[in-house]
């Protein structure tokens, strides 16, 4: 299974590059017996689609400061799930906000044993709903596709995670709304 | 009548002892064990064809893959569609007005995909409205109605819409000859003096595809039934099939029977089309209506016309001819070569098929055996290439393939039979269930079939489907044609009544369908542009309410102030612009619609609240996780109400904490 993910995390990357280059279009001439394929077997993630507002998943993608977090959705398989209608609010956490676990955080949570682990905390980054900072307010909590909550601080019109965590960016995508944090929210233990 | 049955019984007997050896029993030993892989697509792959199909007494064209027979889109033309709402938002209203007004249901019969130099280039697929008579345009990137013309001096478009080679014309015969011009009030029985028919050449921009009504050719008052253009060497040639050239106006069943031969209609439309350059067409004045969807602005208009420019072929003998054929043809159809003209007439017992150059040569020697209604007839024999002998019971279609072969739809004999164009021989033979129509080979009408397969379209499934109460599903055969026997690959269900179809690879329009509409490039009146433009407004009685919607809400989601008396117009702007993702909109008690909107279009629902009350809207379309969740209330006060016209969305009391 965890090689058919790399080969699908490998096959998703080649992809996302042929994106953005045009479709090699077959031969318009003859009616082959060949019929076209439309991405392999990928989910939504795969979809090909220079048209449409880039959805979360192909905006983290796109992102040079956003490559572990990427590497964490798909070590969790959570890459189709993401690029899903929706719509979702993703808090998603800077390579620089995971470097600053304690050593080994990671690394420990990308092993095949830990998948649900790593699972857990990348849910308790997504919100199923737009939340936007206009239709919040201070102290609102939220609740996270984990189960768990987290809370909204707004002061003087910034966002702060569980008194924590700043919001330093917010970037609409097609399917919702991401908040960049500079720090990785951890869910509550219990 | 008696006689007639006797021969019919003993052809049958004599067919079906001849070709006993060729006729399965039954559908088990019809269809051989590989059938099922050749007609699967299996996830993630797409079809090989875009087959269209026409929705006969629907008004609808439909949209299949090919092999699969799996059904993606009906697209609404002639007809008002729910699951569209097409034809009930106010922007395409316009689209169904006639100038008999507003028409909501049609029938649609033929299809015509748009071709350069004959091959299908992916453009257009024109229908024609059979009743009231229209021809629509479809544009093949957002699969959309996106121009009906209506057809003047015409009474029944059915030898319709039947194009050129490069897509400089769309034709429209009449099938009903009627009174024309100031005297249309006479009696019935006075059809052989005062009912005429025409055939219009409509015009087709090469680059907007807009379509305008050229000329007509006025004509004697028989029926026209089909039509195809010449193409290579014919190019520049029209033929339309005829019958009831006894010119009966009741129980044609009979009367129209009578002749040995009617004719097929062979028109020089270059000459025609120099005639009028040089202005020799007679300006008539008629109406009509001319309908035209704004991609830009997402709504139609609708624009009455007035003048048609006709020509009389009596002043100008060298437009029209008439080629004998036998009992009432129907199919009228062009080799790919462009040489060879196949007329299918339902009663007849032979094919015949008329060679191009041989009538070039009749008509330079003046061949003629006399005229019809002072238009020439030529020698039968003179244009004749030859006859396909007995080659079955009620022809109706054919089409062809790149080799050299042409196929031909039975009705009576439920069949399709596969004969060679060069010595007329019949070579395979095939049983369709049941009564088949229309059949279609994928590019059969073109200058360059793409071959492969042939689908029947056949009108009954009687013993075939699950039954479905007094009228069963219409049915569409896929047989594949690449060996040399015909083999039934896959039987699959029809919405309507197809009656013509094509069939294009799917390359050829896949790579060019719209995904989105773009935001930034909606001039629709009454757009709003971003949840911070949302607003409502009174004019008078009116109230313009400028909404959007994105998952998962409507922007405004609550609006108080409506008065009864007031007509509530919801212009809902998609602000998605992801492919695939429309939002729907419905306000309980609506009585003429709801609306879908695909993403970054703005489209509008009049509303006009009957009683007084907190009314519930939401979207209908499935768009999301939250969809449930998009919601919200209109709130309606009585007339003399001192409710202030108000609008929000996500206004709450105090912060609250989402339930767990």
């Amino acid at each position: 299974m965890k090689k058919i993910n790399l080969f699908y995390s490998i096959l998703l990357c080649f992809l996302w590059i042929s994106c953005n280059t045009p479709n090699p279009t077959t031969s318009s001439n003859t009616a082959s017996s060949n019929t076209e394929t439309n991405s392999e077997d990928l989910g939504q993630a795969g979809v090909q689609d220079d048209e449409s507002q880039k959805d979360i998943v192909k905006v983290a993608v796109g992102s040079q400061d956003h490559t572990t977090l990427v590497a964490a959705l798909k070590q969790a398989e959570y890459v189709n799930d993401i690029a899903n209608a929706g719509p979702f609010t993703v808090f998603a956490p800077t390579n620089a906000a995971f470097d600053k676990l304690p050593s080994g955080t990671v690394d420990g949570l990308m092993k095949p044993d830990q998948k649900d682990a790593l699972k857990t905390i990348l849910e308790y980054h997504v919100a199923v709903g737009v939340y936007k900072q206009d239709y919040l307010q201070d102290g609102q909590s939220i609740s996270m596709a984990s189960g768990d909550n987290i809370t909204v601080g707004l002061k003087d019109g910034k966002m702060m995670i569980n008194g924590k965590a700043n919001v330093v960016a917010t970037i609409p995508a097609s399917n919702g709304l991401i908040y960049v944090v500079d720090e990785v929210l951890l869910p509550p233990t219990k | 009548m008696c006689k007639k049955l006797i021969f019919y019984s003993i052809s049958i007997i004599a067919i079906l002892s001849l070709f006993s050896a060729c006729k399965p029993k039954g559908v088990q030993s019809a269809v051989s064990g590989d059938s099922a892989v050749k007609a699967y697509v299996p996830p993630g792959k797409y079809d090989e064809f875009y087959n269209i199909v026409s929705g006969g007494f629907s008004g609808q064209m439909s949209i299949y893959g090919l092999p699969s027979g799996r059904l993606f889109r009906v697209i609404p033309v002639f007809s008002v569609d729910p699951e569209k709402g097409y034809g009930y938002s106010e922007e395409s209203k316009p689209m169904l007005n006639t100038s008999h007004g507003f028409v909501p249901w049609d029938d649609l019969h033929h299809i015509a995909l748009s071709t350069t130099d004959g091959i299908h280039d992916g453009k257009w697929a024109f229908g024609n409205a059979n009743n009231t008579p229209r021809i629509a345009r479809i544009d093949l990137k957002t699969f959309r109605t996106a121009e009906i013309l209506e057809i003047p001096n015409s009474g029944g478009n059915h030898s319709s819409p039947f194009i050129t080679e490069n897509t400089e014309y769309v034709v429209a015969g009449t099938r009903f000859s009627v009174p024309m011009g100031d005297k249309t009030d006479v009696a019935i029985n006075t059809y052989k003096e005062n009912f005429k028919g025409t055939v219009s050449f409509i015009s087709v921009n090469k680059e907007s595809g807009e379509m305008n009504l050229a000329f007509q050719i006025l004509l004697p008052g028989v029926d026209f039934d089909l039509a195809r253009a010449g193409k290579g060497k014919s190019h520049g040639w029209f033929f339309f099939s005829c019958y009831n050239s006894e010119r009966a106006n009741t129980l044609l069943e009979v009367n129209a029977s009578q002749k040995d031969k009617d004719f097929i209609m062979a028109v020089n439309w270059k000459k025609a089309e120099e005639y009028i350059k040089a202005g020799k067409g007679m300006k008539k004045n008629v109406r009509y209506t001319h309908n035209k969807m704004d991609e830009s602005k997402h709504s139609a208009t609708s624009k009455i016309e007035t003048e048609a420019i006709v020509l009389d072929p009596k002043e100008f003998p060298d437009i029209v001819y008439w080629i004998p054929c036998p009992k009432s043809p129907h199919g009228c159809d062009t080799d790919p070569s462009g040489e060879y003209i196949v007329g299918s007439g339902k009663l007849a017992a032979v094919i015949p098929v008329f060679s191009f150059t041989k009538m070039q040569e009749a008509i330079s020697s003046k061949n003629y055996e006399g005229d019809y209604e002072g238009l020439p007839v030529l020698k039968y024999d003179a244009v004749l290439h030859g006859e396909v002998k007995k080659p079955g019971l009620g022809p109706l279609h054919t089409e062809f393939d790149a080799n050299g072969y042409a196929y031909t739809s039975f009705f009576v004999s439920s069949e399709i039979v596969k004969w060679r164009i060069s010595d007329l021989q019949v070579v395979d033979r095939v049983p369709t269930y049941y009564s088949v129509g229309h059949l279609c080979v994928p590019g059969g009408p073109t200058k360059k079939p793409w071959g492969k397969y042939v689908i029947a379209y056949n009108k009954i499934t009687k013993d075939r489907y699950l039954p479905t109460g007094p009228e069963l599903t219409q049915s569409a055969q896929l047989f594949s044609i690449e060996g040399d026997k015909m083999k039934l690959l896959l039987d699959f269900p029809t919405i309507g009544e197809p009656h013509y179809a094509e069939a294009i690879p799917a390359e050829l329009l896949s790579k060019n369908s719209t995904k989105i509409y773009k935001l930034e490039e909606n001039k629709h009146p009454y757009v709003t542009a971003g949840e911070k433009n949302s607003k409502v407004e009174r004019k008078g009685n009116e109230v313009h309410v400028y909404m959007t919607s994105i998952r998962s809400h409507f922007t405004p989601d609550n609006i108080e102030g409506v008065k009864l008396g007031d007509v509530v117009y919801f212009h809902v702007t998609n602000l998605e612009q992801d492919w695939d993702v429309p939002h729907g909109f419905a306000v309980k008690g609506a009585n003429n619609a709801e609306l879908l909107i695909m993403p970054g279009e703005t489209q509008t629902l009049a509303w006009k609240p009957e009683r007084i009350g907190v009314f519930p809207m939401y979207c209908t379309d499935f768009c999301s996780a939250l969809h449930q969740e998009m919601q919200g209330y209109v709130r309606v006060s009585p007339a003399n109400s001192n409710v202030p016209l108000s609008f929000s969305t996500g206004n709450v009391a105090k912060p609250t904490a989402p339930v767990q």
